[in-house]
């Protein structure tokens, strides 16, 4: 197991994740569409992914040994655009494109059109079977890479993320890790009142899986959690990361109208405002 | 399990007949034997898709999902893109049928290498009736682009088949059939994906079919040159990427055309044929196929009959297209 985050790295990935948030914002609002809330609220889980916690190489793309990340709700596209610029994989002036004919960053992340994309993904529930698949091919390689996938509380309604959850568990895919972006809101209203979900974690027992669940913005706590996904524990873990969506920004936070929908010019600029001080109080508790 | 064979030919099935799903076992097992990507997926039909061959000799390299067909096509995707060679098996109504979004986001979007084998196409599933009869699959995986359609004729086309798409970049998707078929065409010719097969040269009418319609095709062919009617068949085994080249130079020599096909006019073989010679070369073209309507239960033979999937329906057929010209 990793030794604990030290005081800087700690510090260094809870700026990262607010300057990914800042970049989300600003692309959203370029682009007068997309999916704030639940791009905010993984913030902590992509600086802790990317800044940390992946084997990766942006300038090896397809390096063979590298750790995949399968993005399921490709609709938080932009906290993962914002990670892979931050990261080096194109230049982060690139993510002002978003959603923009020509551009190579998707509304929906397209495997292909840019570095450092493992799928195509948006239609909901289908990552966690493609990360599968990567899984078992690994296993039966007897490649030591991890797959990591980050799926939405919401998509848990669609049958074959359950299909693949059943798999897994029966398969014994200890090289996978599901992260739960566990923020209670889907596009219609709160996970509780559309299909309600609990008692996840268990769910989740039932079907073989070892189950963590997190503060899906304490980097520290996120980043123990995420390693339990490399101890090939004989079975797959999932990482239920409890986060408020829109987290960040006051007027966004727990609201599920945020989900799919783009501030105008005030919001933005109100948002931008809140998401400086919250980086300087950052800053400061050094 | 018999001893294994040679492992650079299996036994020919040309000699007898065979369903289209025996050709596939065997192809499977031979491009498992030519490449180590090779791997097959079953969802719960491993006999009926004949992979148990190839279970019994790669327990490592065959995946059992249950009944799950969502998860068939989008884990194929995951292993595909692994440098994996994933074969799917399962019914056509439920791979292509009920797992079409995946196979369009998952494995074409993706550009993923998988195999797509969908058994017991067409009304002659017989007994288990309209539920299990897939007519539209012809038309679902045409639609996408990316992917590539063939339904071959017979078993010995099906193996060779099979080995083309292991070998060929991109998704494939392959229609097979439950019911045994006379052999109809000739192992020694090469099969090519994409190259439609000339089974009998002809004159007057152009006869473009595929899978078991094929082998109809040959009979009314038989039937026309009794009364003095040249018929040339072609077995367009590909339904895409469409032999335009072929189909384009039978259109300009015969000036009539017939399709027949085991599935729905709508969408399938006949609109391709039709879609091409409406834009580059208008013939009369009269259609052999279901018409707007699901199968039943009932004996291969029966339902072949009372859907109008015969020679003689398609030599009725050529008659009227050549009063049309």
């Amino acid at each position: 197991m990793d030794p604990a985050l030290t005081k800087e790295k700690e510090q260094e990935l809870r700026l990262l994740a607010y300057r990914l948030r800042t970049h989300a914002i600003r692309m959203i609002t370029e682009a007068k569409s997309g999916h704030p809330g639940g791009s905010l609220g993984m913030a902590e889980v992509f600086a802790v992914l990317y800044g940390h916690l992946l084997k990766h190489d942006p300038k090896r793309p397809d390096w063979a040994d590298r750790d995949r990340l399968v993005l399921s709700n490709g609709h938080i596209c932009p906290i993962q655009y914002a990670a892979l610029a931050e990261s080096g994989y194109f230049p982060v002036e690139e993510l002002m494109t978003l959603r923009k004919f020509g551009s190579r960053l998707q509304g929906h992340p397209e495997r292909g059109a840019l570095p450092g994309l493992e799928t195509t993904s948006g239609p909901l529930g289908a990552g966690l079977a493609q990360a599968a698949g990567m899984a078992h091919a690994g296993l039966m390689d007897g490649k030591k890479f991890n797959v990591f996938c980050v799926t939405s509380d919401g998509e848990h309604d669609a049958g074959l993320h359950w299909e693949a959850v059943m798999f897994a568990g029966k398969e014994k895919l200890d090289n996978l890790v599901c992260i739960v972006d566990r923020n209670g809101i889907q596009l219609s209203g709160d996970t509780k009142d559309i299909m309600p979900l609990e008692p996840l974690a268990d769910k989740y027992r039932t079907f073989g899986w070892e189950t963590v669940e997190v503060d899906g913005h304490d980097v520290r706590a996120l980043d123990r959690a995420l390693h339990t996904g490399r101890e090939r524990l004989g079975r797959p873990v999932v990482v239920i990361a409890k986060v408020t969506p829109g987290k960040g920004v006051s007027f966004m936070e727990h609201d599920w109208r945020w989900h799919g929908m783009a501030p105008t010019a005030d919001q933005a600029a109100r948002a931008l405002k809140e998401l400086e001080a919250e980086t300087a109080k950052i800053r400061k508790s050094a | 399990m018999a001893k294994k064979t040679s492992h650079s030919k299996l036994p020919a099935s040309h000699s007898q007949s065979q369903a289209t799903r025996d050709g596939f076992g065997e192809g499977l097992l031979l491009a498992a034997r030519r490449d180590p990507r090779v791997i097959a997926l079953s969802a719960d039909l491993t006999e009926s898709l004949r992979m148990d061959k190839f279970l019994t000799e790669f327990p490592d390299r065959f995946i059992q999902l249950g009944v799950h067909e969502q998860l068939l096509a989008a884990l194929a995707a995951g292993l595909a893109l692994e440098n994996k060679i994933p074969f799917i098996g399962s019914f056509a109504v439920f791979s292509p049928g009920r797992n079409w979004e995946q196979i369009r986001t998952n494995i074409c979007l993706n550009r993923a290498n998988v195999k797509i084998v969908g058994s017991h196409a067409g009304v002659t599933v017989g007994p288990d009736g309209a539920t299990h009869q897939m007519l539209e699959d012809i038309a679902l995986m045409r639609a996408l682009p990316r992917m590539t359609v063939i339904a071959p004729a017979d078993a010995e086309e099906a193996r060779r088949a099979t080995l083309a798409a292991a070998e060929w970049d991109g998704p494939v998707y392959l229609r097979l059939g439950r019911s045994k078929v006379a052999p109809v065409t000739d192992s020694e010719k090469p099969f090519k994906i994409g190259q439609a097969d000339t089974l009998r040269p002809g004159k007057d009418v152009a006869i473009v079919a595929c899978g078991l319609m094929v082998g109809e095709a040959l009979k009314a062919a038989e039937m026309l040159a009794a009364q003095k009617i040249s018929a040339q068949v072609i077995n367009l085994h590909t339904i895409k990427p469409l032999d335009a080249k072929t189909l384009l130079a039978a259109a300009k020599k015969c000036g009539a055309v017939v399709t027949a096909e085991e599935h729905q006019l709508a969408g399938g073989l006949g609109s391709a044929v039709a879609e091409l010679l409406a834009e580059k070369l208008p013939v009369p073209i009269e259609m052999v196929g279901v018409r707007d309507a699901y199968g039943q239960s009932g004996e291969a033979e029966e339902l072949l009959a009372h859907y109008g999937l015969t020679a003689k329906e398609i030599a009725k057929a050529a008659k009227k297209a050549l009063s049309r010209k």
